[in-house]
């Protein structure tokens, strides 16, 4: 268990990752940019556990909140205002403010 | 998911289980292949001495012994009690356990709505649902459908449960894709100032606390 | 609008089938399988964990996964995940489902 990387209000972009069996990020916010809504608290690994490890030690999880219109630029006049969406911390990368 | 999901598991509700002889609906029509393949596992794992009969028709009953009327217990008294509603939206586990409901491992979330937001519950990967507070999860839930559409249409799939929302509000879609549980906690309906508990909990359906729709007596403008 | 999917089971955005928003009453067998997956999945037993039983129906294949219902999906995993681990044969349960089939008759 390590300490948690990010806190309410930072923005992360989720990263792709493929080739992995059971993963529980799904693929409409692979790629995409969010802002970390809170920290849920440290969960064992669901991709390693999957396949019969322990999932140890846990990692931290996050709900990231994200723009349907962004997420769904094509159909934006009936998207969901906001999706919220937990994502495991090493699913997560850092974005620099472009203001 | 499904939940596959975990109930958090034996240390809980047992003391809320009635006991009574209980038959599980008969299965209708001839037996399919995989039904088949479910009594064949089921009595194999019974020889092996690995699960017993009992213990699944007790599993049934506990199954069976959970409805929403436990989450409708919990919404009621978070509009009757504004310091209890603010420990629930702070900390829906712990909220949960002063009233006797037990959810561990599982931690709960509750989600407010209000007068700027409506907020409605999802798991697109697979059934993840607060099992411990609504019982199994309502056929529609688990369906190809809600999970595809929810979160690119919700006002349209709201629609088709008679929901007209107004369209003033705000929705924020929950997906529950790990170990995350959600609960809305509706709007109060107004003119219901001198409901008793019993009453409040009685507007409260399994569905408004999804958030598909909402409570008996709201009006929607 | 996602092309990206992580399998079958990932259908954010996929279909445009109005809800059905009825519901059947569970079938005993449904029950049954439900029961099965808790106490097989129990602290007591722990023969498998949850993210086993997922990455399993996630394993049985679009086709299969399209043309089943929820809780035959459950089945259908949970069979897989038994053999794998060689708590039942494939043999022996083959055998049991055909004398479950005939006991029917």
């Amino acid at each position: 268990m390590t300490a948690q990387r990010f806190t309410n209000g930072d923005r992360v972009k989720v990263a792709e990752i493929t080739g992995r069996r059971h993963v529980r990020t799904p693929g409409y916010i692979q790629g995409r940019h969010g802002v970390i809504e809170r920290f849920c608290g440290y969960f064992p690994n669901p991709e390693e556990r999957s396949i019969g490890l322990t999932g140890l030690p846990k990692i931290a999880l996050y709900r990231v909140r994200f723009s349907g219109a962004d997420l769904f630029k094509e159909l934006s006049s009936a998207v969901a205002d906001s999706i919220d969406v937990e994502v495991f911390e090493h699913w997560l990368r850092e974005v620099e403010d472009d203001i | 998911m499904t939940s596959e999901d975990n109930y958090s598991d034996n240390n809980v509700v047992s003391k809320q289980v009635h006991k009574h002889d209980h038959t599980p609906p008969a299965d209708q029509g001839p037996v399919t292949q995989v039904q088949a393949i479910q009594i064949a596992m089921q009595e194999l794992l019974i020889e092996k001495g690995l699960v017993c009969a009992e213990e699944i028709r007790e599993t049934v009953e506990l199954i069976d012994s959970i409805t929403p009327s436990r989450g409708a217990e919990v919404v009621a008294r978070a509009w009757l009690d504004p310091e209890f509603k603010s420990r629930l939206l702070h900390n829906g586990t712990a909220a949960c356990l002063e009233m006797g409901i037990d959810l561990r491992p599982t931690p709960l979330v509750v989600v407010e709505n209000t007068s700027l937001i409506h907020n409605i519950v999802v798991c697109t990967l697979c059934s993840c649902y607060p099992r411990m507070l609504l019982g199994l999860p309502p056929d529609w839930y688990k369906s190809t459908a809600y999970r595809s559409r929810i979160i690119i249409e919700p006002r349209v799939v709201l629609l088709e449960f008679g929901t007209n929302l107004n369209p003033e509000l705000s929705i924020r879609v929950h997906d529950s894709t790990a170990d995350m549980r959600y609960l809305v906690l509706p709007q109060r309906p107004n003119n219901t100032e001198n409901f008793s508990v019993n009453q409040l909990t009685e507007l409260v359906t399994r569905d408004c606390m999804i958030g598909v729709t909402l409570p008996k007596n709201s009006v929607t403008s | 609008m996602s092309a990206k999917r992580i399998g079958p089971h990932d259908v954010a955005g996929s279909v445009v089938d109005p809800v059905d928003t009825t519901a059947h009453e569970l079938a005993g067998w449904e029950k049954r399988i439900d029961a099965l997956y808790k106490l097989l999945a129990d602290e007591k037993r722990c023969l498998f964990v949850v993210d086993e039983f997922r990455l399993a129906i996630e394993s049985l294949g679009p086709d299969v996964y399209n043309t089943h219902s929820y809780y035959e999906r459950w089945v259908l995993a949970i069979r897989d995940i038994l053999i794998k681990k060689q708590i039942i044969t494939s043999d022996e349960l083959s055998q049991r489902v055909v004398d479950v089939l005939d006991r029917e008759v």
